[in-house]
């Protein structure tokens, strides 16, 4: 009854002197729904490009349903019966859903009887399934959850049997997360086999029946998921034991450090993104932020932080008014009045990636002593500096010389980390902490952050991996389309109320 | 009856000045729509310009020089390709790489086989284009309106103020009702959407360049054998950069980006008809001030007055498939 449907022998991969795949082997049975787990890095998205034909293998064998194939470009894997869902959807924004499912298999020159037959087999789809999607509507109108719907239904219209999702559930609500498994589910009843790319031990253990674990483009392991538990896929993803929860004691609350009131922000496009917030931080607080990707969070700690205007409203730093309309502080002025930023996106505004890691760790302290003199550098005193505190936060490779963007991403993320808590800041801005970070670094910027809570900084937290909020956070609060829609203290919530709260459903 | 006819002189005269930028403008579109920037609009114009005078004035025949300036302007488009689609080079460089070379060889080749100061030698009427009358263009003309439509404006201009017309409603249906049209738009939109449906994106661009090639050959054609009767240097004088200007404002779309053509031509003709014309109360303008107009009217335009131009999300991006 168990037959092999997808079989990958010796599949080796480079991208110039970095091996992504090694030797891979793997085999998954039809209908099943198959779990490949790894740290950011680990070669899962790659391993899974070859598969759908994106990247060529250097060397090795694909064989689907017991034949060997040759995959030169996704159309071959296409025709093969493999179908993937990438992390960062492939869809045409400007395009309605009809066109986007159609494109490359359009069947006629000039759209006509095929684009009438192409629309009716789709709403077959729709209803078997019950993905609930119009047509016609814009992909830019739907959201993340119907997008994603979209991508599904454009592998089964081309005829996936194999169906790949790389980190489906990043950008999704718990109930969205929900209604997806709920769709795999139904998938594996048809007959489908499901290839489940993720890096989340509990999406393995709820949905998959089998899993691979990949390490530093290794393949370290074939297991059963009954035989297995949590603890055990995370050690052999990361090598060592580790600490999948978060150690902390109760919070000592202090006074009022930063207070934030009516504060309305609005974005590049004049768009208002942040909508009348009020929000207080105590000392030796962790007050975090939840939501779906772009409901104002990213404004909002712009704002915060002294890198966008604010629109109305007014921020308070230990009862004096540091921001509002007319008399705005700049990062730098912040940054001395006690107030440290850890950006969202660190490879954007939070490193220069060119750079040395050791002119990153004192960049925004680059003209004070020692690290200058007379607006001159002292490279002695920097490197010394880079060194001791590269070894305090565990920064690896432990080399202040080397350029920073040949560091891991959780490496990058140690090295602003290092350089905002280092002058113990009283108010922390952290966004996504560990976003695109791994399993072993996650649970060192947790206790780094824990760790500066219990010295008495007060920390606005705003990430969307809603465990990360759950799990550090002594205050939750929920934003939604800009407004702040519920607080909760963080003690008998659950995520699924938050979830709720999440997709802007309010009221109890 | 004179201010009519006054009137029918100046569309007739705006049809015929738009003719280049509407070829130019619909070839812009194709490269725009597949995200290759062209700003050597102007440069290949240039050389089909040169290509087609000297093609016909050796050859004797107007279409055998068009056809060699379709190829030269291809084999240009391809070189544009080459260096920013091939090798992922910075598009915006590329243009204005040939643009110069263009201006520098036509110049340079004019001079060094003919000798005239950069004019190609003169051809004959039998050798260029003719204006086309439409059939009974003559015994209509008495009959009031359609006389003066039918015959004062629509009859008595060159193929290619035809083809340019027609041309419009043919690039609209290929762009928005073919298969090719929705992977064109789809590939200036989102390049790695087309190569996961398992589709060529390189090779789809390398097409959109190639029909980008072919429309423009069409207006440096009707210069230099339509218009005039031979190629003069420079003679392209913008027109290019003005269709590409035009092809914004109509945001990347054929019919909008007609009606900008028109409207530049419309100005055109406009400032060459008031030229010495005494205007009541305010007298006779500088010719200087006239001629100005078109510019003016582009500052003011891109200045945001017709709206926000939103371009395709891919365009300038050079696809790079693996990091």
């Amino acid at each position: 009854m168990v037959s092999p449907i997808l079989e990958l022998i010796n599949i080796n991969k480079s991208f110039g002197h970095v091996q992504a795949n090694k030797n891979i082997n793997l085999t998954i049975n039809k209908g099943t729904i198959h779990g490949i787990i790894g740290e950011n890095g680990a070669g899962k998205s790659t391993l899974m490009s070859i598969v759908f034909g994106l990247y060529q293998a250097n060397s090795g064998t694909i064989k689907v349903n017991g034949n060997e194939i040759n995959l030169k470009s996704p159309k071959d894997s296409i025709i093969n019966g493999i179908g993937m869902v990438h992390q960062h959807f492939m869809l045409v924004e400007n395009f309605t859903v009809l066109e986007n499912v159609i494109l490359g298999f359009e069947g006629e020159t000039v759209f006509g009887e095929k684009l009438k037959k192409a629309k009716q087999d789709l709403q077959k789809l729709c209803e078997i399934y019950n993905f609930n999607i119009d047509l016609d509507a814009t992909i830019s109108d739907l959201s993340v959850g119907f997008r994603q719907r979209v991508e599904i239904l454009k592998s089964l219209y081309r005829g996936a049997e194999i169906l790949i999702l790389d980190e489906p559930t990043g950008v999704l609500t718990p109930q969205e997360v929900d209604e997806l498994f709920t769709i795999l589910r139904s998938l594996r009843e048809e007959g489908k086999t499901i290839v489940l790319i993720t890096h989340k031990l509990i999406e393995i253990m709820d949905l998959t029946s089998e899993v691979s674990v990949m390490r530093q483009g290794e393949m370290v392991g074939h297991t059963k998921t009954q035989d297995t538990d949590k603890e055990k896929l995370a050690e052999m993803m990361v090598g060592r034991n580790v600490l999948l929860r978060v150690d902390k004691s109760e919070s000592k609350k202090g006074e009022i450090v930063f207070k934030v009131s009516n504060l309305t922000v609005k974005d590049d496009l004049d768009v208002m993104r942040v909508k009348n917030v009020n929000l207080e931080i105590h000392s030796g607080e962790i007050l975090g932020i939840a939501g779906v990707t772009g409901n104002g969070q990213t404004e909002l700690l712009e704002a915060l932080s002294g890198i966008r205007n604010v629109e109305g409203g007014s921020v308070e730093l230990f009862g004096e008014k540091i921001s509002d309309k007319d008399n705005f502080l700049n990062p730098r002025m912040l940054k001395e009045k006690g107030l440290a930023h850890v950006p969202e996106d660190r490879q954007r505004m939070g490193l220069v990636t060119d750079f040395k890691a050791s002119e990153n760790l004192i960049f925004g302290y680059h003209d004070q002593e020692p690290f200058s003199k007379s607006s001159i550098l002292n490279h002695k005193k920097i490197s010394e500096y880079s060194n001791k505190i590269m070894k305090e936060y565990d920064v690896r490779p432990n080399s202040p010389d080397l350029v920073t963007s040949n560091f891991s991403g959780g490496n990058q993320q140690k090295i602003i980390l290092s350089r905002e808590l280092n002058e113990n800041p009283k108010v922390l801005l952290v966004g996504q902490p560990t976003r695109g970070v791994d399993i072993g670094a996650i649970e060192f910027i947790h206790q780094r952050l824990i760790h500066m809570r219990d010295r008495g900084a007060a920390i606005l937290l705003a990430s969307v991996e809603l465990d990360e909020v759950l799990s550090l956070s002594d205050r939750i609060i929920v934003m939604f389309d800009g407004k702040i829609v519920g607080e909760k203290n963080n003690k008998n919530i659950t995520d699924r109320e938050l979830g709720l709260l999440m997709a802007g459903v309010t009221g109890e | 009856m004179e201010f009519l006819s006054d009137i029918a002189s100046l569309i007739n005269s705006t049809l015929r000045i738009s003719t280049p930028l509407v070829f130019a403008a619909m070839a812009g579109i194709f490269a725009e729509r597949s995200g290759v920037i062209d700003f050597s609009l102007e440069g290949k114009m240039l050389m089909a310009a040169f290509v087609a005078a000297v093609g016909t004035y050796y050859l004797g025949n107007p279409w055998i020089g068009l056809l060699l300036a379709i190829l030269a302007c291809v084999s240009l488009s391809m070189l544009h390709g080459f260096a920013s689609v091939t090798h992922k080079g910075d598009q915006v460089v590329s243009c204005v790489a040939i643009n110069i070379l263009i201006i520098g060889l036509t110049t340079a080749l004019a001079a060094a086989w003919f000798g005239q100061g950069g004019l190609t030698p003169t051809l004959t009427e039998e050798q260029r284009f003719l204006e086309i009358t439409l059939p009974f263009a003559d015994s209509l003309r008495d009959v009031p309106v359609i006389g003066i439509i039918y015959s004062d404006i629509l009859s008595g201009h060159f193929v290619f103020v035809y083809l340019a017309y027609i041309s419009v409603p043919i690039v609209f249906w290929i762009v928005f009702k073919t298969s090719f049209g929705l992977r064109l738009r789809a590939v200036g939109e989102n390049p790695s959407a087309v190569d996961t449906a398992g589709i060529n994106v390189f090779a789809m661009r390398y097409k959109a360049l190639a029909i980008n090639g072919v429309l423009i050959a069409f207006a440096g054609a009707h210069l230099s054998t339509a218009m005039n009767a031979n190629f003069f240097r420079e003679m392209s004088a913008g027109r290019g950069y003005l269709a590409l200007a035009a092809m914004i404002f109509g945001k990347w779309h054929p019919k909008t980006a007609l009606i900008a053509c028109l409207l530049f031509g419309f100005t055109d003709a406009l400032q060459i008809r008031l030229q010495g014309v005494e205007l009541p109360a305010i007298g006779e303008i500088p010719v200087q001030l006239i001629q100005a107009i078109p510019y003016v009217l582009t500052v003011i335009l891109l200045a945001g007055f017709v709206g926000k131009a939103i371009a395709p999300n891919a365009i300038g991006q050079p696809y790079i498939k693996e990091r």
